[in-house]
């Protein structure tokens, strides 16, 4: 695919209505390209996972124009939304979200099961997801079994085991502690890289800035500053 | 995928399994009991398995309500036109007193001597025809092991070929045992011919309590029927009619179908209610994940999907262990107590299914409801 991943211009998005309205994105002009690791950062409240939430097409934007893989979001029926998260984007939540039933292979070939693939193939794929995360003499155990880092890369594993060419993570280090959070999303960057795929990353957490190509920072509802990390 | 989340949440899984089945276990076991019960309404009628038509005083409402008729009767409707052959059947009580010296009420059957129809249909011990031998009586299996047993040193053994009992001061000698069914106030059952009926009932004048009737080939039984009636001024009923006529009289005037209908709807509110619940629940707490697969791009009709096929798969393993501990249950019983009659025929197993699935389906369309409508965006907040 030639072109940015993500491309948006003047986008806004309002919750509620009337007296009760509340504007969470003001006009945002933002782009992120294949092989990039951009952060979005900036206060709590600022607008980072609504803007998060529409670029991932799980939220409608209001007005502007999103690109995303190539498609206007606004001009995609929500079938056809469905159809681009489930086979281009990949997700890594806060709070993991792991389904605690399935074993660590299964959670992993949860994306590939959702595309129609079949169940046998689908986990071969995913405890080969798991070597590159580490986890691989794992993959037969639950995700209570395992600690809150451990469960993060399986969350990794699952978010790259499809090949999206886009990963969104939300907050992926605020549950983990400094040392686990940076190797996190070291290891994260490092699959994006070598997949060159396009690496969204919300967080509030300035430790892992230094694993950023680009910091976007957000204020009221809008993207105030990008900044180029060097020597990264 | 949808299998193993349902089945990994071990406690929640079990709970509505056993829930399910506990709800099918008295929706399948109660009404099972109370066919069984039904069942000695009309046991009689289809035991003997022959004859088109009944015939009997126009005052009797059903089976056990006998008003005893003239012999002649026999002969008018064996007049009637589409009639092939018609039989006296006596059907009442008489008192029996045993070898040890108790007295047993029972329930005496006298059959045509000739033709032996209205006989048991199966015979156990000896043979029908031995029913034409002096005194002889067949008595049922069932009873010849309890409320007839013989004493036996400290014990008692079965009544057998070859005992004797004494009905209304005359001696009875026992010729064979069979198989019938339990009457409505399980008396032993003791046949005999319809002439020797009158030898233990001397002193009783009327004594025909049924007129057994085959209709000739090609002739429709209800026709012959409403044909008896208008020439006799007798009542005349159709096997199946007169089926029909005790069941609706007992149904009617008893309050057993609604005692057992209580009772099994009570049993699949509590076990509907806690089924449902748990279900309803589990889907609740697994609605974070179903959020998540929304997310990842599996569309409603995927989700809705995997919802139903936990229902079902829930619906048929709490079914199956209920229906089935209540067929074992009933079935054993009624082995070792022949009295205990349990039926369970398809229909009831079908009713009984539709019952416990649809008490998943009502709980998983309300959690659907719930996934449908869920946003995929909600699995950013923490």
């Amino acid at each position: 695919m030639s072109g940015p991943i993500l491309r948006c211009q003047g986008l806004t998005k309002t919750y509620g209505k009337g007296e009760t309205a509340v504007p969470a994105l003001r006009g945002v002009d933002f782009q992120a390209d294949a092989g990039e690791v951009v952060m979005l950062v900036g206060p709590s409240g600022c607008g980072k996972t609504t803007l998060l939430s529409v670029l991932a097409g799980v939220l409608d934007g209001d007005g502007g124009a999103v690109q995303v893989l190539g498609h206007d979001l606004f001009a995609l029926s929500g079938a056809e939304k469905t159809r681009l998260r489930r086979h281009g984007i990949g997700f890594v939540f806060q709070s993991f979200n792991l389904v605690p039933t399935l074993s660590v292979m299964e959670n992993v070939a949860v994306p590939l099961l959702i595309q129609g693939e079949k169940r046998s193939r689908a986990l071969d794929m995913a405890r080969a997801a798991l070597d590159p995360v580490g986890l691989a003499d794992k993959a037969k155990m639950l995700p209570g079994q395992l600690s809150g880092g451990q469960q993060q890369r399986v969350a990794i594993a699952r978010a790259i085991v499809h090949a999206p060419p886009l990963i969104v993570c939300d907050e992926p280090t605020s549950a983990l502690d400094h040392r686990t959070g940076e190797q996190v999303v070291g290891l994260l960057r490092d699959l994006a890289r070598q997949r060159n795929c396009c690496l969204l990353v919300v967080t509030h957490d300035s430790r892992i800035f230094p694993f950023a190509d680009r910091i976007a920072e957000m204020d009221d509802g809008r993207v105030v500053a990008i900044r180029q990390n060097t020597g990264n | 995928m949808a299998l193993r989340m349902l089945v990994g949440d071990r406690a929640k899984y079990l709970g509505i399994v056993v829930a399910l089945a506990f709800t099918s276990f008295v929706m399948i076991q109660q009404p099972a009991t109370f066919l069984g019960i039904l069942r000695h309404t009309y046991g009689f009628i289809t035991d003997i398995g022959i004859g088109d038509v009944w015939v009997m005083d126009p005052k009797a409402k059903h089976l056990d309500d006998v008003k005893p008729m003239m012999d002649s009767e026999l002969q008018r409707v064996r007049g009637i036109q589409g009639v092939d052959w018609a039989m006296p059947l006596y059907k009442g009580g008489i008192r029996a007193r045993l070898d040890s010296g108790d007295f047993v009420q029972c329930q005496m059957i006298g059959i045509d001597e000739t033709t032996l129809i209205g006989g048991p249909g199966r015979m156990v011990l000896g043979r029908l025809a031995d029913l034409r031998q002096a005194d002889g009586i067949i008595v049922d299996t069932a009873s010849a092991a309890s409320r007839l047993a013989v004493a036996q040193g400290t014990g008692t053994r079965p009544m057998t070929i070859g005992d004797s009992i004494e009905l209304n001061d005359h001696r009875a000698q026992v010729v064979g045992t069979a198989i019938s069914s339990s009457n409505f106030q399980s008396m032993p059952t003791v046949y005999t011919t319809y002439a020797r009926v009158k030898t233990f009932l001397s002193s009783e004048r009327k004594l025909l309590s049924f007129v057994l009737v085959g209709v000739k080939d090609g002739t429709d039984p209800q026709a012959v029927a409403d044909a008896i009636r208008r020439s006799t001024g007798l009542a005349a009923y159709t096997t199946e009619g007169f089926i029909d006529r005790s069941l609706k009289h007992f149904l009617g005037n008893t309050g057993m179908i609604l005692n057992f209908a209580m009772s099994a709807g009570m049993g699949f509110l509590i076990g509907a209610f806690i089924a449902g619940q748990t279900f309803y629940n589990f889907t609740n707490d697994n609605l974070r994940h179903f959020g998540v697969m929304k997310a990842m791009g599996a569309g409603s009709a995927m989700l809705v999907r995997m919802i139903l096929v936990q229902a079902l798969y829930l619906g048929l393993a709490g079914f199956g262990l209920g229906a089935g501990a209540g067929a074992a249950m009933g079935f054993n019983l009624a082995r070792v107590d022949p009295h205990l009659v349990f039926r369970m025929p398809w229909q009831l197993i079908a009713v009984g299914g539709a019952a416990a699935l649809s008490v998943v389906v009502v709980a998983a369309l309300l959690a659907i409801r719930k996934v449908v409508r869920l946003e995929p965006a909600q699995v950013f907040k923490a």
